[in-house]
């Protein structure tokens, strides 16, 4: 049934956020930690655990990709919902600010990902 | 007549906030389709869509939550919110090879760190350009330019000025917004296509909203590892920023 999908993803996002929670207050940090992160690896092995028991079909699963498939809709809703006003009020330095960290990160993205490629082909 | 409609409307927020991204989706996929022949991504028109449409809400309203501070349009905020964002977004795991996510684990560590810290310095760099010297305004506006998140509880814990908070919360929305547009313009520049290069891009630049938007913006494929780097960025920057990084920036700029 499409709700044991359902149900499955909205236990692992729950408990992923609550270890998040916990991990921030443990750390001190006012905010979650890798919450969605843990989301993810519960459900990746959950789902798989359950579908090799055959606990898991292809119908409950379809309650998970429903989701998956909302997702982008989601994020247009969430893009709707920024305060832009906001940004263009912080005039010239938050615009600054804000932008030349991004065009570094950038430049950093290939950099990491060649180092990491590297190490693990392992030599020339 | 239409008031009757209009109170429907209301009502049935999560309803009106489903007619009004799937309209605005298709359109978006429209001009896609019709005005780039498909080379920008129609997700990535209807988010600078969704964009405008805050822009308009919180031009009407004066409120912050851009088109969902309208009431007619409040279901957007509900299906954008973060309960909804987070289920989906974990929804996008399922069928991700947990080989890759294992595969990349050390550069993502080290992604983080830099991207943070990249981040900060370029804040603290702008506000000292701006006549700021004080570490506390110095270090809450590096805090803003990491995510906007990062500023205001930066801000908070070290006793910065209203006036600052503000600053470092508009440097974090500056980034979130500039990312979501410009990833799938800079996707290719960067080899941004491949799982490995999605984590690295997610740790690195970090802001949720950002990530999860670009990438759906490029590749919907490579949303997870993306966004799964980036969910442990926020909090490193919670962390680092009023922490070490802060000390860093008093040593620097005694005020």
């Amino acid at each position: 049934m499409i709700i044991y999908g359902v149900a499955l993803l909205a236990f692992c996002a729950l408990l992923g956020l609550v270890v998040g929670d916990t991990l921030g207050l443990l750390l001190g940090v006012k905010a979650n930690v890798g919450g969605v992160g843990f989301s993810m690896i519960l459900l990746l092995v959950l789902s798989d655990v359950l579908t090799k028991r055959g606990w898991f079909k292809p119908v409950s699963a379809s309650g998970v990709i429903f989701w998956s498939g909302m997702y982008i809709p989601i994020v247009v809703a969430m893009a709707a919902q920024q305060n832009v006003v906001g940004a263009l009020k912080g005039g010239p330095l938050a615009f600054l600010a804000g932008s030349i960290g991004v065009v570094f990160s950038f430049a950093l993205v290939p950099v990491i990902a060649r180092i990491g490629r590297g190490k693990r082909e392992g030599g020339p | 007549m239409m008031d009757l409609i209009h109170q429907a409307i209301i009502r049935n927020g999560l309803l009106t906030g489903f007619i009004v991204v799937g309209a605005l989706i298709g359109i978006s996929y429209v001009l896609s389709a019709r005005l780039t022949r498909g080379r920008l991504h129609g997700s990535a028109i209807a988010i600078f869509g969704g964009l405008l449409l805050a822009y308009v809400g919180g031009r009407f309203s004066g409120g912050k939550n851009g088109i969902a501070d309208l009431p007619a349009f409040a279901g957007i905020g509900l299906l954008g919110g973060a309960m909804l964002r987070d289920f989906s977004i974990v929804a996008t795991a399922y069928g991700a090879s947990f080989d890759d996510l294992k595969k990349s684990g050390l550069p993502v560590v080290l992604s983080l760190f830099a991207g943070v810290t990249v981040s900060f310095i370029c804040g603290v760099g702008v506000a000292f350009a701006f006549g700021y010297r004080d570490p506390v305004s110095l270090t809450t506006i590096g805090a803003g330019a990491v995510t906007y998140i990062v500023g205001p509880v930066t801000g908070a814990a070290l006793g910065a000025s209203s006036e600052v908070m503000a600053l470092s919360i508009a440097a974090g929305l500056v980034k979130a917004i500039l990312v979501m547009i410009v990833t799938p313009f800079i996707a290719k520049a960067i080899g941004l296509d491949n799982p490995h290069t999605a984590m690295i891009y997610g740790g690195t630049l970090g802001t949720n909203s950002g990530v999860s938007a670009g990438l759906a913006a490029t590749d919907p494929k490579l949303v997870p590892y993306g966004v799964m780097a980036a969910t442990f960025y926020t909090g490193l920057g919670c962390f680092l920023a009023p922490s070490v990084l802060f000390l860093a920036t008093r040593w620097l700029f005694p005020g």
